[in-house]
């Protein structure tokens, strides 16, 4: 008995993008939802009634555009409330530096600096269209590579030879080493360094000088080649990501069930034949694709005791640590951040002075502690969304780095002390906040794990490391979203290419099911 | 001044008082970190003991795990390629254990002791993959290498050695049957199992009674002509039977570094342990899809002209190697020159003639042989008191 061609467990982004492009094919797709909204880390929330924000993810930057176009987004409503957003990067006293596309301003910036930061900016966008001949089709196998496979080495050897000997060098010496180091050769300027090393490092647990964070840099540049200028915010707060892919996932003919947790991918013999749910009730499908990440996915759901042991190895070393928190303030009136005019109010504004800042603000998680000063970045989504809260309230949300995922005596002993913590670093920057609040919220990585169902977390799914990327994500011998257990498949962020708003996981994904559904 | 160490590098096995005792050639080897004697008197004679009466080899140094827990039977039958839930209480199955390339890690022995209750004895030490292989099951492995002391008592008089021994009952234990005796307060664990495809046991012990148990062996031994034998007399009579070694007939695939030289169980004649009806076992879907597509080597037992062992032989087809020689030895029972061979795919069909390409030297002077032979379906070497229960009495 077959209920579906293809069942997907999780409605997040990718989820609802790899069914569009599945049904658009004439499949017939179920999407599974655990929650009773969609969109995953793509989520609107209300910290109190009437005051909404972006639940996990609160700028979109990545998105690529083939999917806006294939899958109609704008038709289906997706509306930025603001557009290409410069970065702010707070300085002490109000002496801000503001970048902005390739250029950056502010005071004390220097001329060499500038020069050296559009240069900078170029050299970046050049290797991340590197990155993304490879992050838009499967991951090539190095061993056993059929055509298509070769066809991705060539382009990117290709693409590498095209930058010329010194870039293709450069490239190769950058792509190992950290942030920090890249920083000290290239400015001076301690608020520029810091605001480009914390894009290196959200969302992972990696310190500017740990090694790989060039990578991860490279990888959120990846907007920028797809014309993102800086961030963007969409209108509604993120969930509306997940309300317009689902309502155009809806029209291709998926199903879409929400409140319909799966606790169990089941097996047919050695392959997959469906999923339980929650409710006891079971579903049958030939192809089960998983949005969660490969440990909820393999380890919770699969079970290890129903794969090969090589391949239960692999997926208990994934390495999915996370030291990002996210906090949420519903403000009674307009913040004042110093030296931050009305007008600018509404720009991504950033907590990171210099880079050792950043560096001791690393060091405690890897002793399970938090950031006695944290390094930040604050949307306040109200500015450019008015909608979000009533007239006169504004809300604030904020990425915060660093916070362990289990501290040393639990969350519940040091969470009212952390947020103390992060909201008098807001308010050293703009004082006054603290008595504009109404209610706050923090989520540490272990309620980000909870409520949305990421291990560790972890917003990519797994740390975007280079042990982990390309055709070793998630593991070796399960790099191109099919795994070793027939049927199943992978479509999230764990899968290449990874994480961030970016949806490239669940096209990659449906391109490869109907890749290999036609081979059969 | 550094005071000279009594420690040797190598350990000794709970029997090693009365091996040494025995040991005249003072010949000895290393097995597995243990001090083991590849010979004691002469490996001709203790071969012969082997075939004729009663040889004793001390299996002491044998890797064995006890695997226990309620997930044991569902863990075991992922680890092994057989179907372990036909390996009933009392029973002992061979067995072989694969990566999830198909490729052969090891292989060894499984006893089912009792209800969830297994003993694992491999060739390799196996800790590692064993742990590895619990993650999602609820099993307890402990490596009893050191607690369990063993011997091999195999030949035609084995049985009745041991009955002399006052294990009353013993020639209604079928092969590959096993059954607990008491013997000075402790269990004395018999298995009809063995390493020279005759009739034999192996018995196993606590280590503190490991001498004690060895000196009424071989008191009540004495009379059906009972010898030490070395691992030397072994490994002919193993190879005389067609009985694959591990780490000379095969590299684990966990210690090959060279791609290409590792072998499936089809590459080693062991399909038949490979059991495709359990959906789920570590190599599966890779066997599967070598089944469908074909292996890359063959293993086939050699039949050789002439009396000159092919050790590390070429195999030839019209001048060109095809294969090579793993494991040779001029059989004396049999009266075959057995080789084992690992032929290139297609060849080694039984019948296929080939060249043996043979080195030997005499007196410094190498002589090289190109001798013809011919695949066979299993060795010459096959009595039927091997199988037959009761044991015969001899």
């Amino acid at each position: 008995m077959t209920n579906y061609d293809a069942l997907i467990i999780g409605g997040g982004h990718n989820g609802l993008i790899c069914a569009a492009y599945l049904a658009k094919t004439g499949k017939k797709v179920a999407v599974l939802e655990a929650k009773d909204t969609l969109g995953g880390c793509a989520s609107t929330h209300e910290i109190i009634p009437g005051f909404k924000v972006s639940g996990c993810a609160q700028w979109l930057h990545q998105l690529s555009p083939d999917i806006t176009k294939d899958l109609q987004l704008d038709l289906h409503g997706l509306k930025y409330a603001a557009r290409n957003l410069p970065t702010i990067a707070l300085g002490e006293a109000g002496s801000h530096i503001t970048l902005d596309g390739d250029g950056v301003e502010g005071s004390g910036i220097s001329a060499e600096d500038q020069i050296a930061y559009k240069r900078f900016h170029g050299k970046m966008l050049k290797y991340a269209k590197l990155l993304r001949t490879a992050y838009e089709q499967r991951p090539p196998k190095l061993v056993e590579s059929n055509w298509a496979d070769r066809l991705t080495l060539l382009k990117l050897g290709l693409g590498m030879k095209r930058m010329g000997r010194d870039d293709m060098s450069d490239f190769m010496r950058l792509i190992l080493i950290n942030i920090y180091d890249l920083m000290k050769e290239s400015f001076d300027n301690p608020l520029l360094q810091g605001a480009i090393s914390l894009d290196a490092v959200l969302g992972t647990a990696l310190g500017p000088r740990s090694p790989n964070t060039v990578f991860s840099y490279l990888h959120r540049q990846i907007g920028e080649v797809y014309g993102y200028r800086g961030v963007s915010q969409v209108a509604g707060g993120m969930g509306k990501v997940g309300q317009v892919l689902a309502s155009s996932a809806r029209k291709e003919g998926v199903d879409i069930r929400i409140s319909a947790r799966v606790t169990r991918i089941n097996l047919e013999g050695s392959r997959v034949g469906g999923v339980t749910l929650e409710s006891g009730e079971k579903l049958f499908a030939p192809l089960v694709i998983s949005n969660a990440d490969p440990v909820t996915t393999f380890a919770s759901l699969l079970g290890f005791e129903n794969m090969e042991a090589g391949m239960a190895r692999r997926v208990s070393q994934i390495r999915n640590n996370s030291g990002t928190a996210k906090l949420h303030l519903a403000l009674k009136g307009l913040p004042r951040f110093t030296g931050v005019s009305d007008a600018e109010l509404g720009n991504r504004l950033l907590i990171a002075p210099d880079m050792n800042y950043l560096e001791r603000a690393f060091n405690p998680i890897k002793y399970r502690q938090y950031s006695p000063a944290p390094a930040l970045d604050i949307s306040i989504a109200s500015i450019n969304d008015p909608d979000l809260c009533k007239p006169g309230n504004h809300v604030l949300s904020a990425l915060v780095q660093y916070a362990p995922y289990a501290p040393d005596g639990g969350w519940e002993e040091h969470k009212q002390t952390f947020t103390n913590i992060v909201i008098d670093r807001i308010n050293q920057y703009a004082p006054g906040i603290k008595d504009q609040i109404v209610a706050s919220e923090l989520c540490t990585p272990a309620d980000l794990e909870k409520d949305y169902g990421m291990t560790g977390g972890q917003w990519h799914h797994g740390e975007l490391s280079i042990d982990q990327v390309l055709m070793m994500r998630p593991f070796p011998g399960c790099s191109q979203y099919a795994s070793a257990v027939d049927g199943l498949y992978l479509c999230g962020a764990g899968a290449h290419p990874g994480g961030g708003v970016m949806g490239l996981a669940g096209k990659n994904a449906a391109a490869e099911v109907i890749k290999r559904g036609n081979q059969a | 001044m550094s005071e000279l160490s009594n420690d040797t590098m190598l350990l000794e096995t709970p029997f090693h008082s009365r091996i040494k005792a025995l040991c005249g050639l003072n010949d000895w080897g290393n097995w597995a970190g243990y001090t083991t004697p590849n010979a004691y008197f002469d490996v001709e004679l203790e071969y012969f003991a082997l075939r004729s009466t009663t040889g004793v080899f001390d299996l002491s140094p044998m890797n064995k795990y006890r695997l226990t827990g309620p997930d044991v039977e569902a863990y075991l039958n992922r680890l092994i390629t057989r179907d372990v839930s036909k390996i009933g209480i009392n029973r002992v199955g061979y067995a072989i254990w694969c990566d999830d390339a198909g490729q052969l890690l090891d292989d060894g022995t499984l006893f089912h002791l009792g209800k969830n209750d297994y003993r694992l004895c491999a060739y390799r030490r196996a800790t590692d993959w064993l742990q590895w292989c619990a993650l999602g099951f609820d099993v307890n492995i402990v490596d009893e290498t050191d607690e369990v002391a063993g011997l091999a008592v195999q030949g035609p008089t084995s049985c009745s050695t041991l009955t002399a021994m006052g294990l009353t009952g013993l020639e209604h234990l079928k092969p590959f049957g096993m059954k607990n005796y008491e013997f000075e307060g402790e269990v004395l664990m018999v298995s009809r199992t063995g390493f020279t495809g005759d009739l034999g046991y192996e018995i196993w012990i606590t280590p503190n009674k490991a001498e004690l148990l060895w000196d009424r062996l071989f008191e009540a031994g004495k009379q059906f002509l009972i010898k030490p034998i070395g691992s030397y007399a072994l490994d002919i009579a193993r190879i005389e039977t067609g009985f694959l070694q591990a780490g000379v007939d095969f590299v684990s695939s966990e210690e090959v570094i060279r791609p290409g030289r590792s072998r499936s169980p089809f590459e080693l004649g062991l399909a038949w342990l490979v059991d495709f009806n359990k959906p789920l076992f570590n190599g599966r879907k890779a066997l599967l899809a070598e089944r469908d597509k074909g292996s890359r080597f063959r293993f086939a037992f050699l039949d050789i002209d002439g009396n000159k062992p092919a050790d590390h032989s070429f195999i030839l087809k019209n001048g060109k190697q095809v294969g090579t020689v793993t494991s040779a030895a001029w059989c004396p029972t049999a009266k075959s020159n057995l080789a084992f061979a690992q032929l290139e795919m297609p060849h080694g069909a039984v019948g296929e003639k080939f060249i043996a390409e043979i080195y030997y030297q005499r007196e410094l002077h190498w002589t090289r042989l190109l001798a013809p032979c011919t695949v066979i379906d299993r060795p010459v070497f096959n009595p039927a008191r091997r199988r037959k229960t009761p044991a015969i009495a001899f």
